[in-house]
């Protein structure tokens, strides 16, 4: 009874006896593709659509643009945009943190107009060492971060009031310490510069890290079947982890195809990467993140099962606060300069509306922080392929703007059907 | 001499605000007992069970764990002490799945990281004790029926083997059957030594299962019961108030007008 529930609610899961009588790999494909399609037909009654209309809504602004312009799709142009989606990219993976919370942090963009200002005027200014200058930068966002953390956590005000209090006192006093002088120049060949400048142009890297990547989702999801299989657990089958090792292998190694026909592997989208996967890891594998997803399903729950709240909600805004900082030193280091802009206008709005269009629930405790590679790169396909086909701004707001309210709406009515669901 | 009760409150007082809520409680718990609690809506009940279980702790008043004063103030302390809690709310994270809400605060790590393949294998081991039927554990708590779900909060409050197990309305959301499930579970657990506190508003599951009935009445004790001699309608003068001895209408409120 348990098993067969376990197997019609997973297909590509299956039972240690079943699986040896079937060898032939196209039946293995047909199998895989089918348990797919079961466990889809289960999300979609259950409201979790997942990755799947941010890919959709991605394909569909690819074809268009690419048919509006032959360039849109070289690979000079991917390889800026993998650099682009970097600053906001990073700001996005701490909002993923807050909204998991289900709350909102509106000083991100204050934050990382801060750390890019502290950085400035420490290096460039008092001619700080970079490496300290950038340590110290982040470290001011980790403590503006911490301090909003605290006082929602202590207070319960809605954190979206406390981090507008942050937006305004964070944005003051990067002006205050930036002073009169306006804009700073940073070193064009300076660490902070190269951030975004450097690429590893030996083919190697590109494919090394396409290699690394495909064998750890393999490794990652065989070990989990040996483990489950040693104790009699439902696993996934061999061809399943064949097929998902292989759709990772496809998308991975044509990344890096891409990236080495123009000039490699850009160091920006490794560390953005790296970052990513690692917060990935401590949300979903870790005590920590299991915490931080439970206090999204209910506070009150959380409390009764001896959660230490306030601890969680603080080092959740302080991740946001830390990302931020680090976010707005790669946007200071995309255009070599700090000025009394950095941080403000659309930056904000865009690092929370990847997030959410990239599939993170704006309710709170679900989503991951791939969901802001995804999302930005979806804000930077539009922004990107406007400014190839010259369409005015004024198109790429409203456009934006319509994806960003179809993911609220597809967010609103997943929560729907989930709850109707529970009700069944 | 009889062994101390595992679990033992006297004269606990609770207030919120200017309301007292709890005033003077006693109450015993002894191993391999259930105890039911009685009373009216806002009696109480769901607040003494938040005192013991640390939610809310009290302001006066002592709390004894087999004999010796224990203090309660956080829910970490009751768990520690061995006292779980099955909340009338369940008190589930809707998007963790089975697994997730069985184990959480109580995650175990292998290497640093979650070992989800050990906890789904226990929470699977514990829930086949519990019921026939077990649900989808990789899903999410939200689109389990509410059966399911209570039998979820039960499994994680079985979790840590504790000694005292509170249940609040455990089978009000549920339907035949499952209320027959829980019961037998509570029946079972009784007889592996536990002490069980039930709150319940149906006096059949009270008749059938419990061995004594506390009744509270505004927030005060208004008597005690031996389940097996007492009758139905004692029971339930006492949680009605038919048979306090107070005024129902304080003298002083006519003599105004």
């Amino acid at each position: 009874m348990v098993k067969e529930m376990r197997g019609a609610a997973d297909g590509s899961w299956t039972e240690p006896a079943a699986e040896a009588d079937r060898s032939d790999p196209r039946r293995a494909v047909l199998d895989a593709v089918e348990g797919w399609v079961v466990v889809f037909r289960r999300k979609l009654s259950a409201g979790e659509l997942g990755w799947l209309p941010v890919v959709l809504v991605l394909a569909t602004v690819w074809i268009i643009f690419q048919s509006l312009n032959d360039n849109f799709l070289s690979p000079r142009n991917l390889s800026n945009l993998s650099v682009d989606i970097v600053g906001t990219g990073l700001i996005a993976v701490g909002i993923v943190f807050v909204l998991l919370l289900g709350e909102l942090d509106l000083s991100v963009g204050s934050i990382s107009g801060l750390a890019a200002a502290v950085f400035a005027v420490l290096n460039v200014n008092n001619g700080m060492p970079e490496w300290f200058a950038l340590v110290v930068a982040v470290l001011a966002g980790t403590a503006a971060g911490t301090v909003q953390g605290y006082s929602f956590a202590k207070s319960r005000v809605p954190a979206f009031v406390i981090t507008l209090a942050g937006l305004l006192t964070w944005n003051g006093i990067m002006l205050y310490i930036l002073g009169t002088s306006g804009t700073i120049n940073l070193d064009e060949n300076g660490l902070v510069a190269k951030l975004t400048s450097h690429y590893f142009t030996n083919d190697a890297a590109a494919y090394g890290l396409a290699a690394v990547a495909t064998a750890l989702v393999f490794l990652v999801a065989h070990q989990d079947r040996r483990r489950r299989k040693a104790v009699g657990m439902p696993h996934r089958s061999l061809r399943g982890i064949a097929v998902r090792t292989a759709v990772a292998a496809v998308i991975a190694f044509s990344t890096a195809y891409v990236l080495n026909s123009f000039q490699g592997l850009p160091l920006a989208l490794l560390i953005f990467l790296v970052v990513v996967a690692g917060l990935d890891v401590v949300l979903r594998r870790t005590h920590y993140g299991r915490q931080v997803y439970a206090l999204g399903g209910g506070v009150e729950a959380a409390r009764r099962a001896s959660l230490s709240v306030t601890r969680v909600q603080t080092a959740v805004l302080a991740v946001s606060g830390t990302m931020a900082a680090i976010g707005g030193l790669f946007l200071a280091s995309r255009i070599t300069s700090v000025s009394q802009n950095s941080g403000s206008g659309v930056l904000l709005l865009n690092a929370i509306a990847a997030a959410v269009i990239g599939g993170t629930s704006l309710f709170g405790g679900r989503g991951t922080t791939w969901s802001a590679v995804l999302g930005m790169l979806v804000i930077q396909s539009i922004a990107s392929g406007m400014a190839i086909t010259d369409t005015p701004a004024a198109l790429q707001f409203m456009i934006t703007g319509g994806v960003l309210f179809a993911a609220v709406m597809i967010d609103a009515l997943a929560r729907r059907s989930q709850e109707a669901h529970g009700r069944a | 001499m009889a062994a101390p009760p595992l679990l033992a409150l006297r004269g606990v007082c609770k207030r919120f605000g200017v309301v007292e809520v709890l005033k003077n409680i006693e109450l015993e718990i002894h191993a391999g007992q259930v105890v039911a609690l009685l009373g009216d809506n806002g009696a109480g009940k769901s607040t003494l069970v938040k005192v013991i279980s640390g939610v809310a702790p009290a302001e006066r008043g002592v709390i004894e764990w087999e004999g010796r004063t224990v203090h309660i103030r956080r829910p970490h302390d009751a768990r520690n002490l061995g006292i779980a809690t099955v909340y009338q709310d369940l008190a589930l994270c809707g998007n963790l799945d089975v697994v997730g809400n069985v184990f959480l605060g109580r995650e175990i790590l292998r290497y640093g990281f979650l070992d989800e393949v050990e906890m789904e294998r226990r929470t699977r081991h514990l829930l086949e004790r519990l019921t026939r039927s077990i649900p989808d554990l990789r899903g999410p708590v939200v689109s389990l029926s509410s059966g399911q779900r209570q039998t979820v909060a039960i499994a994680r409050s079985l979790l840590g083997e504790p000694r005292v197990l509170l249940l609040d309305e455990p089978t009000a959301a549920l339907g035949f059957e499952q209320t027959t499930e829980v019961l037998d579970l509570v029946d079972e657990l009784r007889d592996r030594g536990l002490g069980v506190l039930l709150i319940s508003h149906n006096m059949g599951d009270v008749k059938a299962l419990a061995d004594r009935a506390a009744v509270l009445r505004l927030g005060r004790n208004n008597g005690f019961f031996d389940v097996n001699t007492a009758s139905q309608e004692q029971i339930i003068s006492s949680i009605t108030g038919a048979t306090e001895n107070v005024p129902r209408r304080p003298a002083h409120r006519e003599a105004g007008w």
